[in-house]
């Protein structure tokens, strides 16, 4: 200011740019990376309708179905019921109150949905991310594995070691479609992956001597959180939808527990006969779980990578 | 071009191979061949389960069993005994393969088209009411499991055809025995429209969402611009640029969801009673039936690697930038 | 004051051009009232920094914003209303009488279409001709840019073409059909120096070959200088001094202008001259302030430039046009002071670093002291 020439004193003022003006230039408030995604995900209403339906869910079928005055195995002495203030969602021929049933087949669906997704998350992210960041040998072999996994249909497989570990409770349930799906993931996580590797702040990393782990762990795996966290959604809807069918089979869960799938397996005839509730009650569950996860997922997908129309000057 | 595709050819070859491996260990881990004997009462004695070990040459090595069963099926046409009695596993998976073929085959045509319409509808009219009704159909169908769904169908149709007194669409079965000619024909057809439908709806479901961003960027890509900027018109644009460009993602997502499609079929074969692929595999994994159900993991494969090579070859035909690769 | 209504021999002409965007933070007012005229065969450079509004203006021109976009204002062809056209109409009207060219010559081309496909589905568009005139056609069109071996090359794809020969292509694309009218919205912009020359001589080459005049869009205003005839500036949506090359280069009047010739280097100046860039960003298109919106950025901002943005309006001393109007002009209320300064003298005080050691280049051997990257430098990208 003090080298202006004379004749400009008199105009200039307080005009010059200082720091505080030109903060008035920023119309929009900075914000973190976690508050963006956020932000950005609240302004999906389906999806985060979503999310209070998916809470109702899993409250309804933990604490609900802990806290029904009927459970899943008692007999009661009204058979065939269509639903009432007693039996809200009526009752089947043999007298098992169909709410606490319905109740116990979605906690044990949700149970095995959840530990398949996320046990198949990580294992495939993990190997993804190895043949990705590496590729050469490891990435061709790994990925032929990962493809000839693929070639299998996963209720042919399922169906097979499902039979096979039937004795074995829900959870080898869980490990057999988890170790079906991971390879979907994998895929994913490796596509990412390559094109990360090439990123700037990646040879930097290694400029200065980063080890290949902490390069993959500290520099890869968060920037492909948003996918893996999307993908994650989608195989819970996966997960569910393969156990019920599954179990619809015969080869998933097995009496006396129940799951989503066993139920409409044997509410198959009810239908033609008029017990519509017993059939309709846990499709719609599935429905309701399935969709909501899938509104999910398409908000956080959204929310980490927008790809908005943007004007161009 | 050809290289290309001989080349492509030449691969799916070991990959083939390495599957039938796979298979053969996931089937030995998975099977007990013996069970369904054991489990009989009264129980058979040793000397009959010795004998059955022996027929299905159980008392050897992992490989030896391996290449026992390969040189048997690949030198020979033997797919090897079943232990469903009276089962000669290649007639079963003849039969079951033509009618499993038919329902597939159609079920793809039909959620193809059906996603490439959805897709580009929603594309071009992004974020209008269509477009969303468009989305949350076909979130509704992603959500949806094959077997209820099948079950409801039927239902629906059942009380259909009674109130309206017509039965060409059957709800049970693949046919009806005895004809010949055009009545075949029909009945055939009649027979595949719920299958179809059912099997079709998930794949569309998620085929239209993957058609539907495929379009999107293509919508928002520069050739795009420079095709209308160079006084193109609207239509030609949208589907000599636009649609021909979108389309060969879609291509492997088609060839990748071959094995669901597969695992989807089991499904509806089972709700609609079809004496297909799927009731074969239910019955011989029930039964333990180790050859049969390697059998059906391996003619699956080579359906999906199959598949995999017809889209490996028509991306190539679409798209110029990988013939050399 | 905009210069006055067409002459017989414009052969583009835009007024008032506005284009607004509603967007989810408020209007973008993306384009705030540009004019100008272009007469055949002349090269007119739009210079501006990104947000600038020069590549909305074009696509104005061309009928080709998004749906959302909301224009105003009027572009003639010759004597045909532009503004308003049906999209078929202006099929008619692109790549005929005006061609564009755009700025990255990596995604400009379809890449599942043979070259001499999409040569000749320009000429098809247009024209009622053969396959076979329009493949020969196309062979020419490549010639013309200087394209070696065009027979072989029209049978082959974008991805077997370098950046270079692409965008020549491109150029070729835009020539098909004589244009009277080429927009070039950056078209070196993506490209290796070295490359550059060798398109700037393809679109030097499409001019000659088929008369057409050119807009030339670009933010380097070295391309400027060899290219254009006339040079509008343009700042947040509007324009702010118009002129030859001559006034813009050697007697710019808007500080803006000013500034952005300073932060230029020079090999013609003296050594050990600083480079002053212009401190602080554009300002947001959605909220802007009344006035002239350069102010928090300028060194010769008073309270009349906040209070009444200044319109355009001639500069003494500056040529004329056949019409009478003068040709330089300039939207600035202290234009007559700019006149007496270097770029130097106003901005230098703006860099950060201004207070330097004595010796500072003069010994031999001394290592320059880094930049402080205050982002600056990221201004005029």
């Amino acid at each position: 200011m003090h080298d202006l020439p004379s004749e400009n004193t008199q105009t200039t003022g307080n005009l010059t740019p200082s720091a505080g003006q030109i903060e008035r230039e920023f119309t929009v408030k900075a914000r973190t990376q976690t508050q963006l995604v956020v932000r950005r995900f609240l302004q999906h209403k389906l999806a985060v309708v979503s999310v209070f339906v998916l809470v109702a869910i899993v409250l309804l079928a933990f604490v609900g179905g802990a806290l029904w005055h009927y459970s899943y195995t008692d007999i009661t002495p009204d058979n065939s019921v269509s639903p009432s203030a007693r039996h809200p969602f009526g009752t089947d021929n043999l007298g098992y109150d169909e709410f606490a049933r319905v109740m116990r087949g979605t906690q044990r669906s949700l149970e095995i949905a959840f530990t398949v997704a996320i046990l198949a998350t990580i294992v495939g992210t993990v190997w993804g991310a190895i043949a990705g960041y590496y590729r050469g040998i490891a990435d061709s072999a790994m990925m032929r594995f990962v493809d000839l996994v693929l070639t299998i249909p996963i209720i042919a497989a399922g169906a097979l070691l499902g039979h096979h570990f039937q004795s074995a409770g829900w959870w080898a349930l869980a490990l057999v479609i988890a170790g079906l799906s991971w390879p979907a993931v994998s895929r994913i996580v490796r596509g990412q992956t390559l094109s990360l590797r090439e990123k700037e702040y990646v040879e930097a990393a290694r400029a200065l001597g980063a080890k290949d782990s902490r390069i993959i762990f500290r520099h890869i795996l968060p920037n492909v959180i948003g996918q893996v966290i999307v993908v994650v959604t989608i195989l819970v809807a996966l997960a569910i939808l393969t156990e019920s069918s599954l179990s619809y089979l015969g080869f998933g869960v097995q009496a006396p527990d129940t799951s989503l799938g066993t139920l409409i397996a044997s509410a198959q005839t009810a239908l033609q006969g008029g017990q519509w509730w017993l059939f309709y009650f846990p499709g719609i569950m599935i429905i309701l779980i399935c969709l909501s996860v899938n509104f999910i997922g398409d908000g956080l997908r959204d929310a980490f990578d927008p790809s908005q129309q943007r004007v161009r000057a | 071009m050809l290289a290309f595709a001989v080349r492509r050819l030449l691969v799916s070859i070991p990959v083939f191979i390495l599957s039938t491996f796979l298979v053969f260990l996931l089937v030995t881990w998975g099977a007990d061949p013996l069970a369904q004997l054991k489990a009989k009462n009264p129980p058979p004695s040793q000397a009959v389960i010795d004998a059955m070990s022996n027929t299905l040459y159980i008392n050897h090595s992992l490989l030896e069993r391996y290449w026992h069963w390969f040189s048997q099926l690949f030198f020979h046409g033997n797919w090897g005994p079943s232990v469903q009695s009276g089962t000669d596993i290649g007639q079963l998976l003849r039969t079951s393969l033509t009618l499993t073929a038919r329902l597939v085959i159609l079920a793809m045509i039909l959620a193809v088209i059906l996603a490439i319409i959805a897709g580009v509808i929603s594309a071009t009219r992004q974020y209008s009411k269509t477009d969303y009704s468009i989305t949350l159909i076909g979130f509704l169908f992603l959500s949806l499991p094959v077997f209820w769904f099948a079950i409801l169908l039927k239902q629906l149709v059942v009380n259909m055809n009674n109130s309206l007194n017509w039965y060409w669409i059957s709800t049970y079965g693949a046919n009806t025995p005895g004809l010949t000619g055009w009545s075949a024909f029909s009945d055939a057809a009649g027979h595949l429209v719920l299958p179809t439908i059912v099997l079709a709806m998930s794949s569309y479901a998620s085929w239209s969402r993957f058609q539907r961003a495929s379009m999107l960027d293509v919508l928002g890509s520069d050739y795009m611009r420079l095709a209308r900027a160079k006084g193109l018109s609207r239509r030609r644009v949208m589907v000599r640029h636009g649609l021909r460009t979108a389309l060969i993602p879609l291509t492997t997502q088609v060839a990748l969801d071959t094995a669901a499609i597969l695992g989807g079929a089991v499904l509806t074969e089972s709700v609609f009673g079809w004496q297909g692929m799927g009731t074969m595999l239910v019955n011989a994994i029930n039964a333990g039936d180790f050859n049969a159900v390697l059998a059906w993991l391996t003619v699956a494969a080579i359906i999906v690697i199959l598949f995999n090579l017809i889209a490996d070859l028509l991306y190539g035909v679409l798209d110029p930038r990988i013939r050399n690769a | 004051m905009t210069q006055s209504a067409t002459t017989t021999d414009t052969v583009l002409s835009v007024r008032d051009l506005t284009v607004d965007f509603p967007t989810g933070d408020g209007v973008v007012h993306a384009v705030r009232g540009v004019s100008y005229d272009l007469r055949p065969g002349e090269v007119l450079g739009i210079v501006g920094e990104s947000g600038s509004g020069k590549s909305v203006t074009s696509m104005a021109v061309m009928g080709l914003l998004p749906k959302t976009a909301r224009t105003s204002g009027s572009v003639r062809f010759r004597d045909e209303e532009l503004l308003g056209l049906t999209d078929k109409e202006m099929t008619r009207v692109r790549g005929s009488k005006i061609a564009m060219i755009f700025q990255d010559p990596m995604t400009s081309l379809n890449p599942v279409y043979k070259i001499g496909f999409q040569l000749a589905e320009a000429v098809l568009a247009h024209n009622d001709v053969s396959k076979q005139a329009a493949n020969k056609r196309a062979i020419e069109l490549l010639e013309m840019v200087n394209i070696p071996q065009p027979d072989r090359r029209v049978e082959q794809y974008p991805h077997e073409f370098s950046g270079g020969m692409r965008q020549r292509v491109v150029i070729a694309i835009a020539m098909a059909n004589n244009p009277d009218v080429i927009i070039a919205d950056e078209p070196t912009t993506a490209l290796d120096v070295t490359v550059q020359a060798q398109v700037l001589e393809s679109l030097r080459a499409a001019q000659r070959e088929t008369g057409a005049a050119m807009v030339l869009i670009t933010h380097d205003l070295g391309v400027v200088a060899g290219q254009a005839d006339r040079v509008l500036v343009m700042y947040a949506g509007k324009p702010v001094e118009i002129g030859t090359v001559e006034d813009i280069y050697y007697n710019p009047r808007m500080p803006y202008t000013l500034g952005l010739l300073g932060s230029l280097p020079r090999l013609d100046k003296r050594d050990q001259q600083r480079l002053t860039p212009i401190h602080g960003s554009p300002p947001s298109l959605v909220n802007l302030p009344p006035g002239c919106p350069f102010t928090p950025r300028c060194p010769l901002a008073a309270a009349v430039c906040q209070a009444r943005e200044p319109d355009l309006e001639p500069v003494d001393g500056s040529g004329f046009t056949a019409a009478g109007l003068r040709i330089h002009l300039s939207a600035c209320h202290f234009k007559e002071q700019v006149a007496r300064h270097d770029p130097a003298d106003l901005f230098a005080t703006s860099a950060s670093d201004a207070e330097l050691p004595a010796d500072f280049g003069s010994g031999p051997g001394l290592v320059e002291p880094p930049l402080e990257d205050d982002g600056s430098e990221d201004e005029l990208r």
